[in-house]
């Protein structure tokens, strides 16, 4: 390595289409594209649990494909766009019917995997496949849930696909819908 | 399915007991919630541990000069000034074994297990707080490692903490009933040599997060991060700092999963402590996966040898007998309460007459252990199972009769245990049975029958297990005597703002349980308001919060001791609103009902005053109020609730160690493939009984989460270590948690057996005391048959195929 490359600031501009929003950055070659997106720009849904790429958290969509977010390098995400969970429904308004099935199903517990849930959900439900129960599972096979034991989620994912799910233990048609949301949805 | 064997007490409740939707899924699904590493703060310094490759070393030397050469680079805390800066932590163990030199990092000049902390260094970016732990070199010295509880306690064993002279962390003999007499007189004696059950654990999704900002002007430290037990926490290191508890702030908000295990986060913390002080910026340690395996908690791997079970021709079952080893790693850090923990449910789902326990608890160099989701309770109840099942298989009883006949039977509810522990309801018999039916038992036999001589067979399996919750503390002194516990409580504060608005916290912190829901639901029934009118706080603060000396969130208990505080805070609350629109409405508070907002003088719907008005009259107007009323109300409730605990007989090893028993009985028809081991899950049903649930949606969610718990520690999870000590699981590519793709679609079942000693006859749940790694290791058994025995948790291929090729037979004995 001659002195000159020693020298040479390791950086780079970056512009990135995140979640609609045009964001430039500069970033060291190095910096995984998980850690600009959430030190940098704030976006709270793609988040580390494993730094293998085995559990999902960081899933996000990069020019529609579903990727994890920490097995890319934030420079390659340069002239591309990105989506995260935080895109899914309008910040004011409803959530969307993916997240409203998560939330009628019980789908979620500590939230910590939801995010990366719901790319990946979306991306199967945008992809055309039959939905059934094993093409679910095995979607969802790279995104680890310690909480819920995956079946309110699997369940969520075909109810939105237009299946007839049964709600959760003890919910009656007059309760569903009917909820805690905050007042926003 | 639902089958409803006792009725729910009636009460006026509107949104109690209804499977209303979450109050937290809205900011999680919009990814607005904040966990650990989602805190924003300003000028944040990142901390890098750098850990030990070596089980068991004495370290030569630490040279952290080249750490400060690279960019960013903060400052680094050493051993030397650990020890300088700090005493050891707290220890729960009597005399010698709490000699322990505990600290947050390696102490007294040896690591002792791979991944130990050793060295922590502090730079102004993750990345550079990597590059500057790579570059400091500690120079060991290898010394022999222990990775058995066996070679712990040999006799010309290493010890690995010099202080303590031995490797024997804790000893108990616990002997109830008469077993010498049981096993005399029994007609038939089941013998087994040796039954393990495997280290594995939760791994919460979330590793541990810590940020600690300290404030050299009032001597605080802030300390922002998932805590399981804060109170605990907080004095844990307030000891280890030499820092007034009063100026040691925890804080949580969302908190991505703990099961338990991250109420072992007051050691990094203290390291992360330290150096928000040496820096005087605030620092955060964002643990890795890798990190987390190894020092993140493991459950209790327990052997039990010469394990003996008397049983009469007719199938009763009279005594058990055996004798345990816990390995517990390198720290005892909660351990070892695993020692006693385990006598919550001494007779587990039976009715027991005599039972004789020789328990040794041990270090080695493995990482620590933890309580994790069923802490100590499964590994005993998975032996009594397991013994159950092997006594039927060999004394040629069908496995559900010989369950059903040893059964606690639900008229001998309240049933007091051969130690002491009151059962307080259940249902087992009916629990078994609906699980049966949602496998569909009998199909699963002829299944089985036509399963015969196709490469493939098929195990039917039965997991009856209980989730004891709200333990008393007191239990702590059946392993040391001079510990100051004794009960349980837990705080809840309930308020009405200057608007009407009311808010609630909860002394416990929640990491999925839902608790800001069903708070909201028994806070507005018990004020006339709906669930979304009630403004519970998420996360915890031990500063701020109703929190108490045994706040948190641990032993299945929220249910009970959170919302029975709740409920008095609430009542304390009621008392002060209907106190003040009785005045104004010139009417006795008896008189005042709490209705849409509304407190009404009852029966006289022109008279009613909105909450708004109470609320603006005691904070704005109290000069309307009279002075003995104004002066009595503050719109504040703060209650406690006192679990009605008595101190357990320390000479006897008896009492009531904790308050409810929820109970599960499992039940799972597998497949094992007789040339590859592998064993696939066909049916699985899970059928709880966890009393009046509060909301059953979230009781069935904690249900499926358990059973995947369960599933995924009996199939696929297991801490293993080598030869040398190295964790051979540390990334979840070698620790394989299931996925969706792994998990069976669970039939979910319940009872609802009301508990007569709670105020709302909720019983705590989520735990499972294992169901799945018992009906799991029955159904193995089960396919194949008495010609091997299965005497280990973790159904491995490798373990499955052994067992097929007769493993195990040899170990067990009729006598």
């Amino acid at each position: 390595m001659t002195d000159t490359q020693h020298d040479a600031p390791d950086v780079h501009a970056i512009t990135v289409d995140v979640d609609g929003t045009t964001e430039r950055g500069v970033v060291s070659s190095r910096t995984l594209l998980v850690h600009w997106l959430r030190d940098e720009l704030d976006r709270r849904g793609p988040k580390i649990g494993c730094d293998t790429g085995n559990c999902g958290a960081c899933t996000i969509q990069w020019d529609g494909l579903l990727v994890k977010s920490c097995m890319v390098l934030a420079v390659q995400a340069d002239g591309t766009a990105v989506t995260t969970a935080a895109a899914l429904a309008h910040p004011d308004g409803p959530l969307n019917d993916l997240q409203s099935s998560f939330r009628e199903h019980h789908a979620l517990q500590c939230g910590y995997c939801t995010s990366g849930m719901l790319m990946t959900a979306t991306d199967l439900l945008e992809s055309g496949e039959e939905i059934t129960d094993h093409s679910v599972r095995r979607a969802l096979k790279g995104n680890i849930c310690r909480c819920t034991g995956y079946q309110g989620i699997v369940n969520a994912v075909r109810a939105t696909a237009g299946h007839d799910i049964p709600l959760p233990h003890g919910k009656t048609p007059d309760t569903h819908g009917a909820g805690l949301d905050g007042g926003r949805s | 399915m639902t089958t409803s064997t006792t009725t729910a007490a009636t009460t006026t409740a509107t949104w109690s007991g209804q499977s209303v939707n979450r109050t937290e899924d809205d900011r999680l699904l919009r990814a607005q919630g904040e966990f650990g590493d989602d805190t924003p703060i300003s000028r944040l310094a990142h901390l890098f541990f750098v850990r030990s490759p070596y089980a068991h070393a004495r370290i030569v030397s630490i040279d952290v000069s080249g750490a400060e050469t690279v960019d960013g680079f903060l400052g680094a805390l050493t051993p030397d000034e650990v020890d300088e800066l700090t005493d050891k932590f707290g220890e729960l163990q009597v005399a010698p074994a709490d000699a322990e030199v505990d600290r947050c990092l390696a102490s007294g000049g040896k690591v002792r297990f791979v991944g130990e902390p050793v060295v922590a260094v502090a730079a102004v970016s993750r990345e550079a707080a990597r590059d500057a732990a790579a570059a400091v070199v500690v120079e060991y010295d290898e010394l022999v490692p222990l990775t058995s509880a066996d070679q712990a306690v040999a006799a010309d064993a290493p010890v690995i903490h010099e202080g303590i002279g031995h490797n024997v962390l804790h000893h108990g003999a616990w002997d109830f009933g008469d077993v010498d007499f049981a096993f005399q007189h029994a007609q038939n004696l089941i013998e087994v040599d040796e039954l393990v059950c495997h280290r594995f654990s939760a791994t919460p999704l979330e590793c541990s997060v810590v940020t600690v900002d300290y404030d050299a002007g009032t001597d605080v430290f802030d300390i922002i991060g998932g805590c399981a037990m804060p109170q605990f926490t907080m004095l844990m290191m307030a000891g280890a700092l030499r820092h007034p508890s009063s100026r040691i702030r925890i804080q949580s908000r969302d908190f991505g999963g703990s099961f338990g295990v991250k109420i072992g986060m007051y050691v990094p913390a203290t390291a992360v402590a330290l150096m928000a002080r040496k820096l005087r910026r605030a620092v955060r340690w964002t643990e890795t996966r890798s990190e987390h395996h190894q020092m993140g908690g493991h459950s209790n791997e327990r052997t039990f040898r010469n394990v003996r079970l008397a049983v009469e021709d007719d199938g009763t079952v009279l005594g058990l007998s055996y004798e345990c080893l816990d390995d517990i790693g390198a720290y005892s850090r909660y351990e070892p309460l695993g020692s006693v923990i385990w006598a919550q449910v001494a007779n587990a789902c039976y009715q027991l007459k005599h039972l004789r326990v020789d328990f040794t608890s041990v270090y080695t160099n493995k990482g620590p252990t933890h309580p994790v989701r069923g802490y100590s309770r499964l590994q005993h109840m998975w032996l009594v199972e397991r013994m159950m099942d092997l006594a039927a298989h060999h004394l040629g009883f069908d496995p559900v009769t010989f369950r059903l006949h040893n059964y606690i039977q639900p008229d001998q509810y309240p049933y007091t245990t051969v130690n002491g522990c009151v059962y307080d309801s259940g249902d087992l018999p009916a629990s078994l049975r609906q699980a049966l039916e949602l496998i569909d038992y009998d199909d699963a036999r002829r299944l089985q029958a036509a399963a015969v001589g196709t490469g493939k067979r098929i195990g039917i399996g039965i997991g009856s297990t209980l989730d004891s919750g709200t333990n008393n503390f007191g239990q702590a002194r059946l392993m040391n005597p001079y510990l100051p516990f004794g009960g349980n409580t837990e705080g809840g504060l309930v308020r009405m703002g200057v608007d009407g608005t009311v808010f609630a916290t909860t002394g416990g912190v929640a990491f999925g349980q839902g608790h800001e829901t069903t708070t909201a639901q028994v806070v507005a029934d018990a004020l006339g308001l709906r669930p979304e009118d009630i403004h519970v706080h998420r996360g915890g603060d031990s500063a701020l919060s109703a929190q108490t000396g045994f706040s948190g969130s641990y032993a299945s208990q929220f249910a009970v001791t959170g919302i029975g505080a709740i409920l008095n805070a609430t009542a304390k609350l009621s008392a002060e609103i209907r106190l003040v629109a009785g005045t104004v409405l010139g009417a006795s508070p008896d008189e005042i009902v709490l209705e849409g907002g509304f407190a009404k003088v009852d029966g006289d719907p022109e008279r009613m005053l909105p909450f708004g008005d109470v609320a603006g009259i005691v904070h704005f107007a109290p000069g309307s109020l009279p002075a003995e009323v104004a002066d009595e109300v503050g719109l504040v409730g703060r209650a406690v609730y006192r679990a009605p605990f008595e101190l357990p007989d320390v000479e006897h090893k008896t009492g009531n160690l904790t308050l409810t028993y929820a109970t599960q009985i499992h039940a799972c028809v597998l497949e094992i493939d007789e040339e590859t081991g592998l064993v696939e899950v066909l049916r699985y049903a899970a059928v709880d009984d966890c009393g009046v649930p509060i909301n059953p949606m979230i009781v069935q969610g904690q249900v499926f989460g358990a059973t995947a718990h369960g599933l995924s520690a009996a199939l696929f999870e297991h801490f293993g270590y080598n030869a040398d000590g190295q964790l051979l699981a540390a990334n979840f590519y070698d620790y394989h948690a299931a996925t969706a793709l792994d998990m069976p679609t669970i039939a979910y079942g319940n009872v609802v057996s009301p508990s007569p000693f709670t105020p709302t006859g909720a019983k705590g749940m989520g735990e499972g005391g294992g169901a799945p790694l018992h009906a799991v290791s029955a159904a193995v058994q089960d396919a194949i048959g008495r010609t091997g025995a299965i005497l280990n948790s973790h159904a491995s291929p490798e373990a499955v195929l052994d067992a097929l090729a007769g493993a195990g037979a040899d170990k067990v004995r009729v006598l």
